[in-house]
């Protein structure tokens, strides 16, 4: 059971990660593109298993 | 186009730079040269089947005496966040002779704990000990089991078996967990495994090493069951009037669940006692969070807060550097089981070769660490 869960919450965060490259790619200002990328990095880690 | 590539290229970066020093972070290799007395090295999953192979599958060192005797427990690392604690374990380890009973160590109790860092908290990945052959490294870690071990949190931590409702992140923190759950979360379930370790070797006293805030009120202190409260009182008192330092005793409170000092005492045969030592480093006022004040304990912040009649312990510019705080805990357990021996021949643990508080604070907790070049590899273990 713990472990289903676990594997739901890497779900999410992939879900989470690929829509804050699509809202990446969308952006005009170069000031929102580096915001997008900053808050990618924990989620990559995550899914890395790094962090 | 060109302006996306550059974001991305800045992002990798980042990425690739955070994620080398939080690898570093979790698979950094401490050796451990097994002193004489230890007989064979056991794991945590020996006594807990589910635990084999998992990140928790600590070591346990077996430390054997010539004349059979009574069984002691150490606990370094149920909170990597307090060096001082497995610090004192790794001495014992190292250096400790045996005469009578046995000493069973555990250096890294949630060794989860030790491979990651508070998030936010800005800590070092790691530390050093200096030491006559060049310096042994340490991972440094944290109060809980690491998120990648033990995920999500739930929203609501009822402990097992009393049902009390704790803080949520509490479920990962090893001294909140005690008794342990054999089909709980990994945190529970090594909390489990210590219980059965303690049952099937009929340990007599267990005793876990931490270090508090000076914010905190229980400091400097030893926090005793009720079957440990004489053995913890007499320690007291030797160790104020011969160790050279002060330490007082508490009694563990019968309505705060899961900490060892309580549930040890409760779910098994030990005696448990838990040793706090004050360790600036943890306190919310303090300054710059660095390698240096780990060892030093020297912080400009907490003196003031300390003038300002903020703290429960006393501090100056001299601070607590990291020989104090491991001295006091050499020096108290050597105490605990002398007293402890001379009350219970039969049930003696007497141990030899192990520095107390003035030696260490004197020689530096470095010249009791011994240099993993100087033996045979096969020798060797790594926590
Ligand atoms: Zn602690």
């Amino acid at each position: 059971m713990n472990t289903i869960v676990t594997v739901l919450y890497y779900v999410l965060t992939a879900y989470i990660a690929v829509l804050i490259v699509w809202n990446f790619l969308k952006r005009k200002s170069w000031q929102e593109e580096l915001l997008y990328v900053i808050v990618l990095i924990p989620f990559v880690l995550r899914l890395l298993r790094l962090k | 186009m060109m302006r996306k590539l550059v974001s991305a290229a800045i992002g990798t970066a980042l990425a690739v730079f955070a994620g080398i020093s939080f690898h570093h972070s979790r698979h950094l290799r401490e050796p451990v040269v097994p002193g004489p007395a230890v007989s064979r090295v056991a794991t945590l999953g020996d006594y807990f089947a589910p635990l084999k192979g998992t990140i928790n599958d600590a070591n346990i060192y077996i430390l054997e005496g010539k004349e059979p005797g009574g069984t002691v427990l150490l606990l370094g690392g149920t909170h990597p966040e307090e060096p001082a604690g497995r610090l004192a374990a790794w001495i014992f380890a190292e250096n400790a002779e045996l005469r009578q009973g046995r000493i069973l160590l555990v250096l890294s109790a949630n060794r989860s704990g030790t491979t990651a860092t508070r998030i936010g908290g800005a800590y070092p990945a790691d530390f050093t000990i200096p030491t006559a052959w060049g310096g042994q490294t340490f991972r440094m870690g944290d109060r809980w089991s690491n998120p990648l071990d033990q995920w999500p949190d739930p929203e609501v931590y009822l402990h097992y078996p009393s049902r009390q409702q704790l803080a949520y992140v509490d479920i990962r923190n090893l001294n909140r967990c005690f008794p342990g759950r054999p089909d709980g979360l990994l945190t529970e379930r090594t909390c489990y495994a210590i219980c059965e370790l303690i049952r099937r070797e009929k340990v007599d006293i267990e005793i876990d090493f931490h270090e508090a805030e000076l914010q905190y009120p229980v400091i400097s202190t030893i926090v005793a069951h009720e079957r440990g409260a004489d053995l913890a009182a007499a320690a007291s008192m030797f160790i104020s009037s011969l160790e050279g330092f002060a330490i007082g005793v508490e009694n563990s409170p019968k309505a705060l669940r899961g900490l060892s000092h309580r549930e040890i005492g409760d779910a098994t045969g030990a005696i448990s006692l838990l040793l706090e030592a004050p360790e600036p480093f943890l306190d919310a006022t303090r300054g710059r969070t660095d390698r240096r004040l780990l060892l030093t304990g020297r912080d400009p912040f907490v003196v003031r807060a300390g003038r300002r009649g903020l703290l429960f312990e006393k501090i100056d510019e001299k601070g607590w550097p990291i020989d104090v705080r491991v001295g006091r805990h050499t020096s108290t357990v050597l105490q605990v089981l002398e007293i402890w021996s001379g009350d219970h021949p039969d049930r003696a643990v007497v141990v030899a070769g192990v520095p107390r508080y003035a030696e260490v604070v004197e020689k530096g907790t470095g010249a009791f660490l011994k240099d993993p070049k100087s033996v045979d590899p096969g020798r060797l273990s790594f926590e």
